[in-house]
C-alpha cells in the first residue's frame, strides 16, 4: 500500500460541501419523504438493469436512477463552473480496489446503509441503530487504515 | 417531477461531495489516519451535513406529509443486530482500503481513474451479493 501523502486541511470548503449534502437530504425528505442513502439509492436505481439488486420497490427506481445521474454529473458541473481540475488521488492497486469495492457493496447491503444513510440521515434522525452502524464502520475503517499504513 | 427532484437532489449532493473533498480518496484515507497524515476536514463535512439535515428534517416534518409522496418513508427497523454490525464493519474495512464509500465512488466515475473503474463494478457485485440469502446469523427476521 502506498503511504499517505498529506492533503490540505480545508475546513470552510468542507463545511460548505457538507451543508450542500445536508440540503440535498432535506430536499429529498421534504419532497419524496425519503432518506438520502446512496447505497440504497444505488441498489434501487439499478434494480431495473441488474435484477436482484433492488428491494423490489417497483415504481421507485426512476428517481433513484436520476439521483445517481446527478451524482455522476456533479464533478463535470463543478469543473465547468470553477474551470479548475478536481483534485483526486485514487489508490492504484487494482486488486485492493476490487476487494474494497466488494466489501463496500456487501457491507452496506448487509448493514442497510453507508456514510450517507446511517452517517448523515440516521444521525440527524437520532437513530440508535444508525449510531451503532456509524461506530462500527468508522472504527473498522480507522483500524484498517492504521494496520495498512502503520503495521504492514 | 419525481425524476427531476431525484436528479436535482443528486446533483446538489454530488457537488457537496466534490466541493467538500469527500470525493477524493486521499483525503478520506487521511481523515481515517489519526496516527499519521491526519486531515480533519471530513469532520467538517459530517458536521455541516448533520447540522443542516438535523434542523431541516425538523422543519419539513412539521408538515403532515412530504410534497410529492403520501407519507414520510422512514426506516421501520430499530434493531441493532449482528447483521447491522457485521455489515457495517465489512463496509468500514472496504472504505479503509479504497477510500471510497458509495457516493464518492459515483462522483469519481467521470474522472475515469483506473481504481474507480475497478471499484464501482465490484461495489455493485457486492451489493448484489449482500441481497442473496446468506448465513442464518446474518438474517434479519421480518425486515
Amino acid at each position: 500500500m502506498e503511504l499517505g501523502t498529506a492533503t490540505a486541511f480545508t475546513p470552510w470548503a468542507s463545511l460548505f460541501g457538507g451543508m450542500l449534502i445536508g440540503l440535498s437530504a432535506v430536499i429529498l425528505m421534504g419532497t419524496l419523504g425519503r432518506i438520502a442513502g446512496i447505497s440504497g439509492i444505488t441498489s434501487g436505481g439499478l434494480a431495473r438493469v441488474l435484477p436482484g439488486l433492488g428491494k423490489g420497490a417497483g415504481a421507485e427506481w426512476s428517481w433513484r436512477l436520476a439521483f445517481i445521474g446527478g451524482l455522476v454529473m456533479a464533478p463535470l458541473l463543478v469543473q465547468l463552473l470553477t474551470g479548475a481540475a478536481i483534485p483526486q488521488d485514487v489508490p492504484e492497486n487494482l486488486w485492493a480496489m476490487l476487494a474494497a469495492g466488494l466489501l463496500v457493496g456487501l457491507g452496506t447491503a448487509l448493514g442497510s446503509g453507508c456514510t450517507s444513510g446511517h452517517g448523515v440521515c440516521g444521525l440527524a434522525r437520532l437513530s440508535p441503530r444508525s449510531l451503532a452502524a456509524v461506530a462500527s464502520f468508522m472504527g473498522s475503517a480507522a483500524l484498517t487504515v492504521f494496520v495498512l499504513r502503520h503495521l504492514l | 417531477m419525481r425524476i427531476l427532484i431525484g436528479y436535482i437532489a443528486g446533483q446538489i449532493f454530488g457537488v457537496g461531495l466534490v466541493v467538500s473533498g469527500m470525493s477524493n480518496p486521499a483525503k478520506v484515507l487521511n481523515f481515517l489516519d489519526f496516527f499519521g497524515s491526519w486531515d480533519p476536514s471530513l469532520a467538517f463535512v459530517m458536521g455541516g451535513a448533520m447540522l443542516v439535515s438535523f434542523l431541516g428534517y425538523r422543519v419539513v416534518w412539521r408538515r403532515p406529509a412530504p410534497l410529492y409522496n403520501p407519507r414520510f418513508e422512514l426506516p421501520a427497523t430499530s434493531r441493532i443486530d449482528a447483521r447491522l454490525l457485521t455489515g457495517s464493519a465489512l463496509f468500514g474495512l472496504g472504505w479503509g482500503i479504497g477510500g471510497f464509500c458509495p457516493g464518492p465512488a459515483w462522483t469519481a466515475l467521470p474522472l475515469l481513474a483506473p481504481g474507480t473503474l475497478v471499484f464501482l463494478p465490484a461495489m455493485l457485485a457486492g451489493l448484489w451479493l449482500g441481497r442473496r440469502p446468506g448465513p442464518s446469523f446474518l438474517q434479519t427476521k421480518g425486515a
